[in-house]
C-alpha cells in the first residue's frame, strides 16, 4: 500500500560553523517520507535531527549552510528553487511546530490572530473564514472552550494547550507535511499525554505526512510509522515502528533501549533515625499556600524521590529545607535537632550538611570561574583548606567524578559538555562533605545515555559516602531506577508516599496511578490501550 | 600642504602603523593573547594605537614639550613658524607645548574621574540588585532623583556651591556620572543575581562583599567595560565644556576646551589653530569609541568560552 512519495531527501549534507571553521554536522542522510505518512527521527542531542527536520523546509539556521545533496519536495527542488517559492511552501505546505510553543508564539498577539496570519499571507483563506476555521481546529484538538481560547494571549494558556495551539496553526492551511521538533519534551507526562493523543488524531485525520523528532523512543512509538535513528549526522538504521522496537539490529540502537535499565538494587528500609525530617511544612509565597502540611524523612545511605507535576510544590520543598524559604509552620530537623528556619541563621556547619545540584547545570555553575574556584570554594569555606591541601582535594574530587583532573582543573564551565557540567555540580556538592544532597531535576536536561551515567556516579557516591539524596523528579523511570521512598505530590499536598515496591505495586491512589499510567511505554499500542481504558 | 591633506596624510599614516603593529603583535604574541590580537579588527588596532599615544604624550608632556606650559614665550597670536610649530596663544605662550600638557591634565582628570565615578556606580549597583528590597528603593530612587536634574545644570550648581578645584571637579563630574553607571550595573546585575549559581553561593553563605567581587562583578564586566570607554568620552567633553564655561579647570593650566575659548577669535581670521584642541578631543573620542566597539562585539558575538 504504499503511496506516492511526497518527500525524497538523498545524500544531504550541512556544514555548521563554530568560529572559523566550518564543520559537518550532517554527513548526508537519505530520507524518504510518503503523503500521509509518519516518520520518526530519534538521537541525541547534536545527532543532527533538528538540522535535517528544518532541511525538509529548505531551511538552513543561522551558522550552517546546505553543501551537499538534494531536496525533493513534491517534485519542487527545495535547493534549487528561488527563496520566495521556497517561502510560499512553508506555512502553506511544509509547517513546522517547535520545541518550545511559549517561544514560539509572539506574546503581544491573541492565538487566533497568529493562527490566521498564514493563511492569509498565503491566500488560502480569508481572515473571517480563518477565524472560523481555527474554532474548529481547536475543538478538533480537543482544547477546552474552542470558541473563547482563541482570543487569549499566549501567556493565559497552560503550556500543554499552548502546544495543541501551536499544532494548531501548522494546520492552519492543511499543508501536505509538518515538522514536530521535540513538541511534548518540555511538558510533563500527564500533559504529554494529551498533547500526543491530539497530534496523533488529527495528523490522521487530514491524512497529513509528518516528521516527528524526538529523543523519546516510547513517544515517538506512539505515533510514527517509522523511525529513523541518527548519531552525529549519520543515519545509524531505519525500520518500520514495529519492527524497531521488537528487533534492533545496530548495537547503538539497542544501547538506546538498555538505557531504561539501569537499576540500583532495591535496599533494605532503613532502621536508623531519619538524618534529616521535614515535619508538618506548610509554605507560603505571599498569601498564596504553595505548601500544606508536607512531612517526610531522609534516611542515610537512601535515596527519597519526590515527584509529581510542575507546580506540585517539588522544588518549593527544597527551599524550605535549604532555608531559602522560611515556612509559616512546620520545622526541618536535622539529626535530631531543628534547623533555624532562615538561611541567615543558619551555621556555616548547618548549612554544610544539606548541598544542592541543580536542574540547568549551565546556569548553576559561574561561567566565568574555572573548575578549581568552582569545587575548591566549598572545600575552602567549609573545610579550610588552602594552598597545596586544596588543590589536591579538588583533583580528588575530579577524579571522583571521572574527569582527568590535568586535563579539567584550569577549564570553565563552556569548555564542557552538558554531562559533565551536571558532573561538576556534583562535585561542588561533594566538596562540602555533605550528609544531604537535594538533586532539583538533575537528569531531565540531559540525554538518556548521559543520563544513565551520572545516575550510575550518584548511586556509586551514595554508597562510597553514605549520602541521603532527595531526589526532586518528574521524570517515573528515573524513580524506578534509584529511588528508595517515594513522595508524589500535588498542589502542595503529599498524596501517597512509601516504599518504592509499595508504591509501584497496585492498588495505587488514585493520582499516582493517573501518574504511572502516564509514563509512555516502549510499545506502540500503549496510548491506544491508555486512551480506550481512560474513556 | 594645506592643512586638509596633512590631517588626512596623518590618519592614513596612524592606520597604517596600526595594521603594521596588528601584524607583529599575530607574528609575535603566543596563546590566548594571540587569538584576541587576530581578531581584533583594524578599527580598534587604531584606537588602541591612538590611546597609546595619547597616554604616552601624557606622560612624558615635560620631555616632549619645547616650552614650558605656563610661561609667555613670545608675543600675541604669532603665525606658525619653526620657533612655534603651532603658533603662540592669546597671551604669547607656546601652543605646542599647551596642547602637550593638555593632554596631560584634561586626560588625566578625566580617566580618574570616569574611573571613581565606575568605582562607586558599580558597586552601588551591584549591591542595590543583590540585596534588593529597601537598600535597592532607597539607592534607586535617590539616583532617579538626581537623574531627573541635567547634568550639566547639576555640576555647574555643585561647583560653584563647592567651588572649582581640580579636586571638586573630579567630585562634582564622578559623582554626577556614577548615576549614570548605578542604573547600568544594577540592570545587568539584576540579570545575574537570578542565575542558579548566586543561590548556589548564597546557599553555601557567602557574603555580599564575595557575591559581588566573585560571582557577579565577572559576569557583568563586558558591559561595564563597554560602558567605561563610553563615559569617558562624555567625562572628557563635560570637562571641557565647563572648562569653556570657566568652571572647569582654572588658567594658567593648560586645558583644550579653554585652549578653544581662549583662541576662539583667531577663527574669524581663518586660522585653524583654536580648531586643533578640538580636534585632540574628537580624535580620542573616535578611538575609544573603536576600542569600546570592538569589546562589546567581544562581549556578545564571541562566545570564547564554548569554542
Amino acid at each position: 500500500m504504499t503511496r506516492e512519495v511526497l518527500l525524497r531527501i538523498e545524500g544531504l549534507r550541512i556544514e555548521g560553523r563554530s568560529g572559523d571553521t566550518w564543520s559537518e554536522i550532517v554527513k548526508g542522510v537519505d530520507l524518504t517520507l510518503h503523503k500521509g505518512e509518519v516518520l520518526g527521527l530519534i538521537g541525541e542531542s547534536g545527532a543532527g535531527k533538528s538540522t535535517v527536520g528544518l532541511a525538509a523546509m529548505g531551511f538552513a539556521r543561522d551558522g550552517c549552510k546546505i553543501t551537499g545533496g538534494s531536496i525533493m519536495f513534491d517534485g519542487i527542488d527545495l535547493r534549487r528553487a528561488t527563496e520566495a517559492q521556497r517561502r510560499a511552501l512553508r506555512g502553506k505546505r511544509i509547517a513546522y511546530v517547535a520545541q518550545s510553543a511559549a517561544a514560539s508564539f509572539n506574546p503581544a498577539h491573541r492565538l487566533i490572530e497568529q493562527y490566521a496570519e498564514a493563511p492569509v499571507i498565503h491566500g488560502v483563506m480569508a481572515r473571517d473564514k480563518a477565524e472560523k476555521d481555527a474554532v474548529d481546529l481547536y475543538r478538533k484538538m480537543q482544547l477546552p472552550d474552542p470558541e473563547g481560547i482563541g482570543f487569549r494571549y499566549p501567556h493565559q494558556v497552560s503550556g500543554g494547550q499552548l502546544q495543541r495551539a501551536m499544532t494548531a496553526m501548522a494546520m492552519a492551511c492543511r499543508p501536505d507535511l509538518i515538522i514536530f521538533d521535540e513538541p511534548t519534551t518540555a511538558l510533563d507526562v500527564t500533559t504529554q499525554i494529551e498533547v500526543l493523543a491530539a497530534i496523533r488524531d488529527i495528523v490522521r485525520q487530514f491524512d497529513t505526512a509528518a516528521i516527528y523528532i524526538t529523543h523519546d523512543l516510547a513517544v515517538v512509538a506512539q505515533a510514527a510509522d517509522r523511525i529513523k535513528v541518527l548519531l552525529r549526522g549519520e543515519e545509524v538504521e531505519e525500520a518500520p515502528t514495529r519492527q524497531m522496537l521488537d528487533a534492533p539490529r545496530e548495537e547503538y540502537t539497542k544501547s538506546l533501549w538498555a538505557v531504561r535499565s539501569f537499576a540500583r538494587p532495591v535496599q533494605p528500609p532503613a532502621t536508623a533515625a531519619p538524618v534529616l525530617s521535614v515535619r508538618g511544612v506548610t509554605a507560603a509565597y505571599g498569601k498564596t499556600v504553595v505548601l500544606e502540611d508536607v512531612s517526610f524523612d531522609i534516611h542515610a545511605g537512601r535515596t527519597v524521590a519526590v515527584v509529581g507535576e510542575s507546580g506540585s510544590g517539588k522544588s518549593t520543598t527544597a527551599r524550605v529545607i535549604t532555608g531559602l524559604l522560611p515556612p509559616t509552620s512546620g520545622e526541618i530537623v536535622f539529626d535530631g535537632a531543628a534547623l533555624p528556619p532562615a538561611l541567615k541563621a543558619r551555621t556555616r556547619n548547618q548549612l554544610r550538611q544539606v548541598q544542592m545540584i541543580y536542574q540547568m547545570a549551565d546556569t548553576a555553575l559561574n561561567p566565568k570561574q574555572r573548575l578549581r574556584e568552582l569545587i575548591g570554594r566549598p572545600a575552602q569555606m567549609y573545610l579550610g583548606l588552602h594552598g597545596r591541601a586544596l588543590d589536591a582535594r579538588v583533583r580528588d574530587l575530579l577524579h571522583l567524578i571521572e574527569l582527568d583532573p590535568d586535563t579539567y582543573i584550569d577549564r570553565l564551565p563552556g569548555e564542557l559538555s552538558g554531562g559533565q557540567k551536571q558532573r561538576i555540580g556534583i562535585a561542588r556538592a561533594l566538596a562540602a562533605e555533605p550528609r544531604v544532597i537535594i538533586c532539583d531535576e538533575v537528569t531531565s536536561a540531559l540525554d538518556q545515555i548521559v543520563q544513565e551515567g551520572i545516575l550510575q556516579l550518584l548511586t556509586r557516591l551514595q554508597d562510597e559516602f553514605g549520602l541521603a539524596y532527595m531526589f526532586i523528579t518528574h521524570d517515573i523511570a528515573t524513580v524506578r531506577a534509584i529511588a528508595d521512598e517515594v513522595v508524589v505530590m500535588q498542589r502542595g499536598r503529599v498524596v501517597d508516599a512509601g516504599h518504592k515496591t509499595e508504591i509501584f505495586t497496585p492498588p495505587h491512589q488514585p493520582y499516582t496511578e493517573l501518574l504511572l499510567s502516564s509514563v509512555p511505554e516502549m510499545d506502540p499500542d500503549w496510548l491506544t490501550r491508555l486512551l480506550d481504558s481512560r474513556a | 600642504m594645506g592643512f586638509a591633506a596633512s590631517v588626512t596624510l596623518g590618519l592614513a599614516g596612524l592606520f597604517a602603523l596600526a595594521w603594521v603593529l596588528r601584524a607583529g603583535a599575530r607574528a609575535l604574541l603566543t596563546g590566548h593573547s594571540r587569538s584576541i590580537a587576530s581578531d581584533m579588527p583594524l578599527t580598534a588596532a587604531f584606537g588602541l594605537l591612538v590611546i597609546v599615544i595619547y597616554a604616552f604624550v601624557a606622560i612624558a608632556a615635560p620631555l616632549l614639550a619645547p616650552f614650558p606650559e605656563r610661561d609667555i614665550v613670545g608675543t600675541q597670536f604669532q603665525a606658525w613658524s619653526a620657533d612655534h610649530p603651532l603658533g603662540t596663544d592669546r597671551i604669547g605662550r607656546d601652543m605646542l607645548s599647551r596642547l602637550i600638557y593638555g593632554a596631560r591634565n584634561t586626560v588625566g582628570i578625566a580617566f580618574a574621574t570616569t574611573a571613581l565615578a565606575f568605582v562607586v556606580g558599580s558597586l552601588l549597583g551591584l549591591w542595590a540588585a543583590l540585596t534588593g528590597g529597601w537598600l535597592d528603593q532607597i539607592l534607586s530612587r535617590f539616583v532617579d532623583a538626581l537623574m531627573a536634574i541635567p547634568a550639566l545644570i547639576f555640576s555647574l550648581l555643585l561647583l560653584t556651591i563647592f567651588g572649582t578645584s581640580v579636586l571638586s571637579l573630579i567630585l562634582v563630574i564622578a559623582a554626577v556620572d556614577a548615576t549614570r553607571v548605578f542604573r547600568l550595573a544594577r540592570s545587568v546585575a539584576q540579570g545575574i543575581v537570578v542565575m542558579d549559581y548566586i543561590e548556589a553561593a548564597r546557599l553555601r553563605g557567602e557574603g555580599a562583599w564575595f557575591l559581588i567581587r566573585r560571582e557577579i562583578l565577572p559576569n557583568a564586566m563586558a558591559p561595564l567595560v563597554a560602558e567605561f570607554g563610553l563615559r569617558f568620552c562624555f567625562v572628557f567633553l563635560s570637562i571641557s565644556s565647563l572648562s569653556f564655561l570657566g568652571l572647569g579647570i582654572k588658567p594658567p593650566t593648560a586645558d583644550w576646551g579653554s585652549m578653544v575659548r581662549d583662541n576662539a577669535t583667531l577663527i574669524t581670521f581663518g586660522d585653524v589653530t583654536p580648531l586643533l584642541p578640538a580636534g585632540c578631543i574628537a580624535l580620542l573620542t573616535v578611538a575609544v569609541n573603536f576600542v569600546v566597539d570592538w569589546q562589546l562585539y567581544r562581549a556578545s558575538g564571541l562566545r570564547e568560552a564554548t569554542q
